[in-house]
């Protein structure tokens, strides 16, 4: 079976992120950029797929900057086969990016297609959903476990009764959640090796999907500054607090 | 052979984040247990750390000086225990056998060596022979097709853990000095090597240093390295290079320290303001932040200079001798800008300043790379 894993470059998550003066966006200038942790979590899983026999060739798609191909390096020394740039300088929205995804899909056929549930820039968490309605596959998003028999995919999400699993016939389009693995450092001889791996190099026009914006961002702000707290002196004038001040209790 | 720059990025942000996220959280439990949890060794094995100086033909990676440079500094922005663990064999464990090896000697060890199964030692260190490094008294004496070890050796970093060591030892008796003495890889598992209980040290708590005893250690004759009498140019060769490795280290922990001030001065409050507020404070944070670009200029442009081959022994010993001082001072205006919390364990900065005093005593103390940066400008002008 073949996996197709997109991952989208991101701000790190280590990262203070600062909003631009003029209120148009986030400042990305100089700023450290990684692939976005749920998709490393989904590397990750498609690696171990490999490794226990379930997943014959991972790639790796990205749809960014020419950049991006340093996400991509990333995921190849981890253990992924090869990768693919969809080269924009634009922002591209989740119903653009998930276009560009079915039209991968239809040209590499992969069993599962693994990614993460959400980018942490835009927090969107439509991608994956909106890929599986267009290719009209099933989809299991939010995996906190995932196990292959056959032509089926056992996918246990976390909810917030607890946990359910799903049963989904492939091809499928499953999501990660963070507790899904933790995922390996790219050892130093991988990472000498994926430089020799294959990325092949397209751009959004190459696919014939429309990337304009739908959407218009209006402002983009910081949150409010948190208040400085208070102390009490004891457990009976907290109770009082919440129940006479705060009125939550 | 030397890296894109893209992959040398990713090499040196992998070693960044295993660094930050795995090694730094353990660096008070690692100074207590005076131990590494082998887990770590595994990850440092599993990530090709043992490895890094190694010919690529044998399993390593073969960065050049100016890349693996580059890697000590990261690894330099945490305890410097965990770099010992494979710290002996990227430079003195294994360069004496990678320089000055054959063929075959290199086909049987340096495999295992980068992949960290074999954990090297360098022995040259003696009761009687520090600084004065020629006056070795270990004999090795010829029988057949073997040579009979005797002597002691003291201080020897990771000699509790070295299965192969590289042992300096008088062949020629009749040769007091440095001419006298030949190299030899000696296994640890030999009859008659014994290693002594790790000493009690003032810092670098995980890693060790121990006696290591020969008593009678027959030695083959092919496990020599180079020809009868060449061993110290052996040593000071793996010397040579050790040094700009320990200065890229001595560069890191700086950096780290002066992060860790920075982040302490802009948060603790006296007089009503940040104490990085008051020029005094700052003043020390300049001076560290200074001397640290210094130190990191010296040791790229001399690791350059290794990587094309120039001779380096003025700039390596300059660079050492810097570089150790200057970490020295660094991690003494850490403790003062931490002020009662620098002296207290709990903040690590008292940890650091008893770790770093170490960096001016080994591979070559102060005064020695004194005298050889006087010999070799003195040498110009005679």
């Amino acid at each position: 079976m073949k996996v197709l894993v997109p991952v989208k470059r991101v701000i790190d998550y280590n990262v203070k992120v600062r909003v631009k003066p003029d209120q148009s966006g986030v400042d990305l200038a100089n700023v450290k950029m990684s692939m976005n942790p749920f998709d490393e979590i989904a590397v990750e899983e498609a690696v171990r797929l490999k490794e226990k026999g379930a997943a014959e060739e991972i790639v790796v798609v990205s749809i960014g900057p020419s950049q991006a191909q340093e996400t991509i390096r990333t995921a190849l020394a981890m253990g992924a086969d090869r990768g693919i740039l969809i080269q924009s300088d634009v922002d591209v929205e989740p119903l653009a990016v998930a276009k560009l995804l079915k039209a991968v899909v239809g040209e590499e056929s992969p069993g599962m297609v693994l990614m993460g549930k959400q980018a942490i820039d835009g927090d969107n968490n439509a991608v994956g959903q909106m890929l599986a309605a267009l290719l009209d596959w099933p989809q299991a998003t939010f995996a906190s476990k995932v196990e292959l028999s056959g032509d089926k995919a056992s996918v246990t999400r976390e909810v917030d009764g607890g946990l359910q699993t799903l049963a989904v016939a492939l091809p499928a389009v499953v999501t990660t959640d963070l507790r899904l693995n933790e995922p390996r450092y790219a050892s130093l001889p991988n990472i000498m090796k994926a430089k020799k791996k294959p990325i092949d190099m397209k751009s959004t026009g190459d696919y014939g999907v429309d990337v304009a914006p739908r959407l218009k961002v209006l402002k983009v702000t910081e949150p409010a500054k948190r208040q400085a707290g208070v102390k009490v002196a004891d457990a009976a004038e907290l109770v009082s607090k919440l129940k006479n001040e705060a009125g939550v209790i | 052979m030397a890296l894109d720059p893209e992959t040398r990025d990713q090499l040196i942000a992998a070693i960044r984040r295993f660094v930050a996220e795995r090694l730094r959280p353990l660096e008070a439990q690692v100074a207590e247990d005076d131990a590494v949890p082998e887990a770590i060794v595994a990850e440092m094995r599993d990530m090709g750390l043992f490895g890094l100086s190694i010919d690529p033909a044998y399993g390593g990676l073969g960065l050049s000086m100016e890349e693996e440079c580059l890697v000590a500094v990261e690894l330099g922005r945490t305890s410097p225990a965990f770099r010992s663990v494979f710290g002996t064999n990227v430079g003195i464990g294994s360069q004496g056998l990678a320089m000055f090896g054959t063929e075959e000697q290199k086909a049987r060890f340096l495999p295992r060596i980068a992949s960290g199964e074999l954990v090297t030692s360098f022995a040259l260190t003696e009761p009687e022979a520090g600084s004065d490094s020629a006056a070795v008294q270990t004999r090795a004496s010829r029988d057949g097709d073997a040579y009979v070890l005797n002597g002691s050796k003291r201080y020897i970093t990771n000699a509790d853990k070295a299965g192969l060591f590289t042992v300096m030892a008088r062949t020629d008796p009749a040769r007091p000095g440095a001419k006298g003495v030949s190299a030899f890889l000696v296994p640890s598992d030999s009859p008659g090597l014994s290693v002594g209980r790790p000493e009690q040290k003032m810092g670098q708590h995980g890693a060790h240093v121990c006696d290591v005893v020969f008593e009678d250690v027959r030695v083959p004759v092919e496990n020599r390295i180079g020809a009868e009498g060449e061993g110290f140019k052996v040593a000071m060769q793996v010397l040579d290079r050790g040094r700009l490795h320990i200065s890229a280290v001595c560069v890191g922990v700086a950096e780290r320290l002066i992060e860790d001030c920075c982040r302490y001065a802009l948060e603790r409050r006296q007089f009503g303001k940040p104490i990085a507020e008051f020029q005094l404070v700052q003043g020390m944070i300049a001076d560290s932040r200074t001397e640290t670009m210094a130190a990191r200029a010296m040791v790229m442009e001399t690791a350059r200079l290794r990587d094309a081959d120039a001779p380096t022994t003025l700039e390596a010993a300059a660079t050492k001798y810097f570089a150790s001082e200057m970490v020295g001072r660094v991690a003494d205006r850490a403790v003062q800008i931490f002020g009662g919390a620098g002296y207290i364990a709990d903040y690590g900065i008292e940890r650091l300043y008893r770790d770093v005093r170490l960096f001016r005593i080994y591979e070559g103390s102060s005064q020695i790379q004194q005298l050889i940066i006087a010999r070799e400008t003195l040498k110009d002008f005679a």
